[in-house]
């Protein structure tokens, strides 16, 4: 029994320092990636980078296009992803419920959810881009959009969920039509949720690059048509990053740092909301 | 008020309807897209291993090939480390340091794909070139097969890409696998620890079976993202269109021969039509692993 008992304990300390050693290879190897980041991008991040636009080697350029291009082909996702997502969630949460239909579209959400980020890609170029014989930001707005709904969709729905059904009782008992009760009780209640939502798929979308390489292409030039290529901060660092020129692979880096920097930003802001939210 | 309330929920309803539209215009405009590579290569173009720009023939096998190897090796790398991960968040390290250490591997799961990918060719690719292969590829040169499979290389190869998407779903599935263990109830731990079992023996032999179904879940969800992942990939594998059972040669997967090709193939072209049936192959690889993930675990188990 003694000696058992030792084994035992044996193998409970061996598990504990295989597991501790685990935890710490995994954190170097995280802490290798955002060391590598600090330690290139920042030397390389100054005024001139978010001021100036792309330029070739030796020219001494920047990434304002790409930034500026960035924000405009989020912000057409976003406004095309929120309304869209919103609608379908709240479809799903309080009128499709259980039913059949809502069981498929719940689904087909999911598919959208899991499907690689590059074929969403290929579906714009085909519908947008191989049509319109031009490459555009639009093209590039949309493909994110495709990307962001599923995410809004399924927090919306499990937000609206997560609202007590005494409170839509409440509503409908004074007499409030169900279009109100949704639109002043239920998404006022949940609103925290369906922002932070919002705010995962904004964090998600801003960093993509694979939907954009056949959408919105790049753009070495100042252009903000959304008819016309257009430069995004993830498809500039990809350009940057595979060149041989160490002062692009610099701007590189610090567009790399630049959209981390980001992204964690709006990451923490969404974790926040739900904090207060609890 | 009668009028208004039809509006919304008919306008609501209209819009669950264009998810659905939207799945099916995906599957309709890569299809249609897809078939002339098809109906030219007919069903051979998902398993022969001929790549040629020159001649325009076009096959998938090389890419299945590099994409399932590429997963596969981040599987194996990803979720033992992940499981050792998770037991140290959850068993090991004090209450006060878990919240905050539970934050950043969430946070490092938000970190866009490129980051990784630059990474792993800035970083992981030149040190596996420089202290691996040649040591791992002397050591095996004379095992029969061992030998072709770890043959002398380039640091950017499959092996890398793997290593880099390993790195990459690592955060992802340790969050998942955390929230798993720690959805045991208490009591049931508990009272293992109460016939004097030790800390391993609980999660072992109840927190571990308990959770069983949804780890499993989680690891489909893992191999989704390996799968489809674009830029983590492009950046390390190669780009090689050419088949080598070298785990060290350069290679290429589904989603960076898209990446990569996409832009240098003539509009409306063979080359196009082929990338779409690529583009096909990949979502339907992805869907039977979605389908397996659901299968262990019921969407949307707190909703």
């Amino acid at each position: 029994m003694a000696a058992s008992g030792a084994r035992r304990k044996l193998a409970d300390q061996i598990v504990n320092v295989v597991c501790t050693g685990a935890a710490v290879l995994a954190l170097f190897l995280l802490a290798s990636i955002l060391y590598t980041l600090i330690v290139r991008g920042l030397p390389a991040l100054n005024l001139d980078t978010i001021t100036r636009t792309m330029a070739p080697t030796g020219e001494n350029g920047g990434l304002a296009n790409a930034i500026v291009g960035s924000l405009i082909q989020v912000a057409i996702g976003m406004l095309i992803a929120i309304p869209v997502g919103i609608m379908a969630g709240t479809y799903l949460a309080e009128y499709g419920k259980s039913s059949k239909i809502a069981e498929v579209i719940r689904f087909v959400s999911d598919v959208l959810l899991a499907a690689p980020s590059i074929l969403i890609g290929l579906f714009v170029y085909t519908l947008l881009v191989a049509t319109t014989k031009t490459y555009s930001g639009f093209a590039g707005g949309v493909a994110l959009a495709v990307i962001a709904i599923p995410i809004i969709i399924r927090t919306t729905e499990d937000m609206l969920n997560l609202v007590p059904t005494p409170m839509r009782e409440a509503s409908a008992a004074l007499g409030a039509p169900s279009y109100k009760t949704i639109t002043q009780i239920t998404w006022r209640a949940a609103s925290a949720g369906i922002l932070t939502g919002m705010l995962l798929a904004l964090a998600r979308i801003a960093g993509e690059t694979a939907p954009l390489l056949f959408t919105s292409l790049g753009n070495l030039n100042w252009s903000t048509s959304l008819a016309k290529p257009m430069a995004s901060l993830p498809i500039a660092i990809y350009q940057y990053a595979a060149s041989p020129y160490e002062d692009l692979v610099q701007i590189a880096w610090a567009g790399a740092l630049l959209i981390t920097v980001g992204v964690l930003a709006i990451n923490i802001i969404a974790q926040t909301v739900i904090g207060r939210n609890k | 008020m009668l009028a208004a309330d039809l509006l919304f929920s008919r306008t609501v309803q209209v819009t669950g309807f264009v998810v659905l539209l939207l799945l099916g215009a995906i599957i309709l405009l890569l299809s249609l897209g897809a078939w002339p590579a098809v109906r030219e290569f007919g069903l051979p173009f998902f398993w022969g291993f001929e790549w040629d720009s020159v001649n325009d023939k076009y096959s998938a096998g090389i890419m299945i090939y590099g994409t399932l190897v590429t997963a596969t090796i981040a599987l194996l790398v990803a979720v033992p480390l992940s499981i050792g991960v998770a037991y140290f968040l959850t068993e090991i390290i004090p209450n006060a340091l878990r919240k905050p250490i539970g934050m950043a591997v969430q946070l490092l799961a938000a970190v866009p794909s490129i980051i990784y990918g630059m990474w792993g060719f800035f970083v992981l690719a030149p040190w596996m070139s420089e202290n691996v292969i040649l040591n791992v590829a002397d050591f095996f040169v004379d095992i029969p097969v061992l030998n072709k499979i770890f043959d002398y290389g380039s640091g950017n190869s499959i092996f890398t890409a793997g290593l880099v998407l390993a790195v990459m779903i690592l955060p992802l599935i340790t969050a998942m696998f955390v929230e798993i263990l720690n959805a045991t109830p208490v009591v049931l731990k508990e009272a293992t620890y109460g016939l004097g079992a030790t800390r391993f023996e609980v999660i072992r032999d109840v927190a571990v079976p308990y959770g069983r179904r949804a780890m499993i879940g989680a690891i489909m969800l893992g191999l989704g993202r390996a799968l489809g992942e674009t830029m983590a990939v492009t950046f390390v594998v190669g780009n090689a269109t050419r088949f080598s059972p070298n785990l060290f040669a350069q290679g290429s997967t589904i989603a960076s021969t898209i990446a990569n090709e996409f832009a240098e193939a003539a509009p409306g072209s063979m080359k196009i039509s082929a990338l779409l049936a690529l583009g096909v192959t990949l979502f339907i690889i992805s869907f039977i692993v979605l389908m397996l993930s659901r299968r262990f675990v019921k969407p949307r188990v707190g909703g």
